[in-house]
């Protein structure tokens, strides 16, 4: 049994014997466990540290951590060795030997393991010297690599819990408010509304009790910044949570987690389990007259519970359709009482902000956008991974300083932002800076985060097609311009990637997706148009590809296409033939084999299993 | 499977104290323990919680979490994300269609396979990405998806 | 009392009124498919949109579900709102268009052509039949199944429900299966007879039958369809 914190003091005590009773400076090694990490082998990884250290009885002399997501996902799973600070990328079981034998005890560096920066070729063997991170400011990722998730006594160590303390000791629920005000903090879910005006408005509205959501519901495509920080760094936003119950006056806290993230879902509640144990939840925290508690609510599987209104029905137990936000949540929102939401960013910015200072906050990012913004970067990018940056940062810088460039010394053609509800951003405009107005103008938006590259072989038709085919699945479905001109929508896009429309019902498809956008609902509906919008305003030409010359210069569309064989590359290996699915192939061994065009289905199996490159795509 | 009403009945009990039910934590508990929702439980959290079938049934309908029917044995899930649409999941998709012999949110006739397809696991640096029984395989071309599917064929055999 | 100004007109109405009360209140109409007086709004079919806001910073909200506010900008009848609602109504041709109630709404707002690929459904999924079982009926034997475009109303596992009293109000209330249109072309899906002056239940009747609800003469199932 812990002994519970009664006092702000109680919590610096312990602090000081956690500390205590850690070795500074004992040598460790940390495994990134983060689900891209761990979904390559980290846990086989750091199991097989743990049983070598103590064969070789080096157990006592070392420590083992496993951590949170370390953000540099594409190199999966990372080893980090303190001290020096030795970074190995793609460690596998069989490594772990040698690591041992020949860093840990010898202090050599394995050369195979080391990063190699794609672009220039050069070795580097520190972590904090990769280009990834360099031009990062990590505050909210700060310490996921550092602190073992499920330990609240690892968070404590490096100062957790300090911030709620602070204001539990020298500050009113005002004076919080007006420094969050001050901070210029503004949501991090997507919309940028400024969240001390929501909490202003919370704690002004009458009505008991109060209510504070945290939405981890994490649904757009491409985005996990939300899973990793809760993955990896549960206490902080808890820690938020705390503290933002304090400032509106809510007892009562949810959290809206995404099904499809068992690890989040386990972390944040342990967190909340020891947050209990020792009285930072609960009744009289810290020895206050302030009682709060925290539910996990998992999430059904909807993307439109991500819409604040959508989620607080589901919490209800409601079907996840929007209501109509002519009330405010803060006003009317859960069980129609004063209600909170922000997002997982939104909370765990707030700790840092009550321990730095509003001010210092406030000196970051551009005028009207302030602080960091997490991003994920995906898709056709060389480092994929989290990329945490100040608010004003160029793509270009984002998406070649950081993400290493496009793979393959393909060409870039456009970045996608703003998940589903988002554009897409072509090359030339690549030195906009990221804010949330310059995004919105450019006919994108901030949204969650979500940052994916898109080289030559990407088609934007297809892409447009591709968010449409999400928005249809995931609307609610309730209000009519959002069903069924989705639905509509779809169907022309998908027209056009047959070679089957009009240049007319390009213009309807505009006016369609204009007015899809002014007449909605919720914000699903009203943004499911930005895919369509922006890829038509910055590759027109690309439509007008599939529409009157009936090609796709991507070579992605399936009808627009076709597979042959060069007959003197082939050399009549036999093995498209034999992985064709469809029997589409013929040919003599070690003849040239040919391809049946009424049979193919154009699924480009064989150009991927062909060794000569002897198939190809016109 | 047969529905044990007990079972389900401690299921609902667990979370009667709360003062508003939470009717979809029940269903997901449900649904966890038969990996779907059986109609005869459906009827009993109606009947226990006075609350009307139509309603439940909407719920079970609406979240992708629920199903109305048995799952496979093996539970398939595709991630069709952005990042790994770009990176070809499509055609992963195909492939696992045609060598389960399932499409998308349905059970093989085998009661082999189950297949979904999600909107993005969160592991974007592996994409395309499959989910097989919980454990995540990235970083898929058609070569290594056929050698998986492959594997699991074999086990079927054995 | 709340303040605002509705169409130019300062006007005046009591608290908790909708902007789609007070406009029919001052004489202004506005179309609506799944409103019904009896019932909670529900927003869902968009047509009774009204700008709301300061011109350049307006936007469109469902008036059925927008309560009045000190202050308000409300218009009606502008041209982002008539633009929007004759696309609405052009795709509500396009997917349903054999409701009477949907043709009427074509005429009055002069859609009389539909580009979209001609779809012939039921059902408009407004709710009204749902809502009805629900609030007026307290029945609930039917509800909404599944989501975005799969959304349809229906039953538990489609099956006779044990909650239906056959008391029929669902059927009663519908737009879209009580009063059958049955002019629409094949191919165009639109009718437009009763925009004609001379509709072809003149040559049955004496007067136009479309002011009466439903028309007599689509009751009858008189053939309407405009002679060549």
């Amino acid at each position: 049994m812990k002994k519970k914190i009664t006092s702000p003091w109680d919590l610096e005590i312990l602090r000081e014997s956690i500390k205590e009773n850690r070795v500074s400076g004992k040598p460790c090694v940390s495994v990134c466990c983060g689900t891209g990490c761990m979904a390559s082998g980290a846990l086989e990884v750091l199991s097989s540290f743990k049983s070598l250290l103590k064969q070789k009885g080096l157990d006592f002399q070392l420590d083992t951590k496993l951590t949170g997501c370390h953000g540099f996902c594409e190199q999966g799973p990372l080893v980090v060795i303190t001290p020096g600070d030795i970074l190995y990328c793609r460690v596998q079981e069989e490594d772990v030997e040698e690591i041992i034998e020949k860093t840990i005890i010898k202090d050599e560096i394995i050369e195979r393991l080391s990063y190699v920066e794609p672009v220039s070729g050069k070795q580097i063997i520190k972590e904090h010297d990769v280009p990834f991170y360099k031009k990062q400011y990590r505050l909210l990722m700060a310490n996921n690599g550092k602190l073992v998730p499920t330990e609240i006594e690892d968070y404590m160590a490096l100062g957790g819990y300090s911030a709620l303390k602070k204001v539990l000791e020298n500050m009113t629920p005002k004076q919080v408010i007006s420094e969050i005000k001050t901070s210029n903090l503004r949501g991090r879910g997507g919309g940028g509304f400024p969240t001390g005006v929501k909490w202003q408005s919370c704690f002004n509205a009458p009505g008991d009790p109060k209510y504070l959501i945290c939405n981890a519901d994490e649904g757009d495509p491409g985005c996990f910044q939300d899973r990793s920080i809760l993955e990896g760094n549960p206490h902080s936003v808890l820690e938020g949570m705390i503290i933002g119950a304090y400032a509106v006056g809510a007892n009562q806290g949810y959290i809206y987690v995404r099904r499809e993230y068992p690890l989040a879902i386990e972390n944040f509640g342990q967190a909340i389990e020891q947050a209990k144990e020792y009285g930072l939840l609960g009744e009289g925290i810290m020895g206050m007259d302030f009682n709060f508690n925290v539910k996990i609510n998992r999430g059904g599987g909807a993307f439109v519970c991500g819409e604040s209104s959508a989620s607080i029905a589901s919490i209800e137990g409601k079907v996840g359709e929007p209501r109509d936000k002519h009330t405010h949540a803060t006003e009317k929102g859960l069980w129609d009482k004063p209600t909170v939401l922000n997002n997982v960013k939104t909370w765990a910015t707030v700790p840092i902000i009550m321990e730095k200072g509003a001010e210092w906050f406030a000196s970051i990012g551009t005028e009207k956008s302030k602080g960091t913004m997490i991003f994920s970067l995906t898709g056709k990018v060389n480092n994929t991974g989290l990329a945490e940056v100040p608010m004003g940062m160029s793509l270009r810088e984002l998406v070649f300083d950081i993400g290493g460039g496009v793979p393959n010394g393909k060409k870039l053609k456009a970045v996608q932002t703003g998940g589903p509800s988002g554009g897409c951003i072509p090359e030339n405009l690549l030195d906009l800076p990221v804010d949330y107005e310059k995004l919105s103008e450019a006919g994108s938006m901030m949204g969650s985060g979500g940052l994916i590259v898109m080289d030559e072989d990407t088609c934007m038709v297809d892409v447009a097609k591709y968010f449409l085919s999400f928005t249809k699945d995931e609307s609610c479905g309730s209000c009519f311009s959002c069903r069924e001109g989705i639905t509509r929508m779809q169907e022309m896009i998908d027209d056009i990637t047959r070679g089957k429309s009009s240049l007319e019902q390009l213009e309807l498809l505009k006016e369609l997706a204009q007015v899809v956008k002014d007449t909605s609902m919720c914000g699903l509906g009203q943004t499911c148009g930005n895919p369509i919008l922006s890829t038509i305003r910055y590759f027109e030409e690309e439509y007008l590809a599939h529409i009157v010359e009936k090609k796709c210069p991507a070579g992605v569309c399936r009808d627009l296409i076709s597979f042959s064989i060069d007959s003197e590359l082939c050399t009549g290996c036999g093995r498209c033939l034999k992985n064709c699915p469809v029997e589409a192939i013929q040919g003599e061994k070690k003849e040239p084999h040919v391809i049946l065009e009424d049979q193919c289905t154009k699924c480009g199996i064989c150009r991927e299993v062909c060794k000569f490159d002897a198939v190809i795509k016109i | 499977m047969k529905v044990d009403l007990t079972k389900i009945d401690q299921m609902i009990d667990k979370y009667s104290s709360e003062e508003d039910v939470p009717y979809i934590s029940i269903l997901q508990d449900i649904n966890d323990e038969y990996r779907y929702l059986p109609e005869e439980a459906l009827h009993r959290v109606s009947k226990k919680l006075a609350v009307s079938m139509s309603q439940l049934y909407s719920l079970a309908t609406f979240y992708k979490c629920f199903s109305l029917v048995p799952k496979g044995k093996h539970e398939v899930q595709v991630c069709m994300g952005t990042a790994c649409h770009v990176r070809g999941a499509p055609r992963i998709l195909e492939k696992v269609c045609q060598g389960f012999k399932v499409s998308p949110g349905k059970t093989s006739e085998d009661g082999e396979f189950s297949l979904e397809t999600v909107n993005c696991v969160g592991a974007c640096a592996l994409g395309p990405l499959v989910v097989m029984d919980g454990k995540y395989h990235g970083k898929l071309t058609l070569n290594k998806i056929g050698k998986l599917m492959g594997g699991y064929h074999e086990k079927e055999d054995n | 009392m709340i303040n605002m100004s509705l169409n130019g007109i300062d006007v005046s109405v009591e608290k908790g009124t909708t902007l789609l009360e007070a406009a029919r209140f001052y004489g202004i109409e506005i179309p609506t498919l799944c409103y019904n007086e009896g019932l909670s709004p529900y927003g869902a079919c968009r047509l009774c949109l009204v700008e709301i806001g300061p011109p350049e910073r307006s936007r469109l909200v469902s008036s059925c579900t927008y309560r009045a506010r000190e202050g308000l900008i409300v218009r009606t009848g502008t041209k982002r709102v008539l633009k929007s609602i004759r696309l609405l109504i052009e795709l509500y041709l396009a997917t349903c268009p054999s409701s009477k109630v949907i043709q009427d709404l074509a005429s009055k707002y002069h859609v009389t052509s539909v580009r979209f690929h001609q779809k012939h459904e039921d059902c408009i999924l407004c709710g009204l039949c749902v809502r009805m079982c629900d609030e007026q009926m307290q029945a609930n034997a039917i509800g909404f199944v599944h989501r975005g475009g799969n959304r349809l109303v229906g039953t538990p596992y489609n099956k006779k429900s044990d909650d239906c009293r056959y008391c029929g109000a669902c059927m009663y209330i519908c737009p879209a299966c009580q009063a059958r249109c049955q002019g629409p072309q094949e191919e165009s899906g639109v009718c437009n007879a009763c925009l004609n002056l001379s509709p072809p239940c003149l040559d049955n009747f004496d007067a136009m039958m479309c002011y009466m609800d439903p028309c007599v003469a689509c009751e009858q199932g008189i053939d309407r369809k405009p002679k060549k």
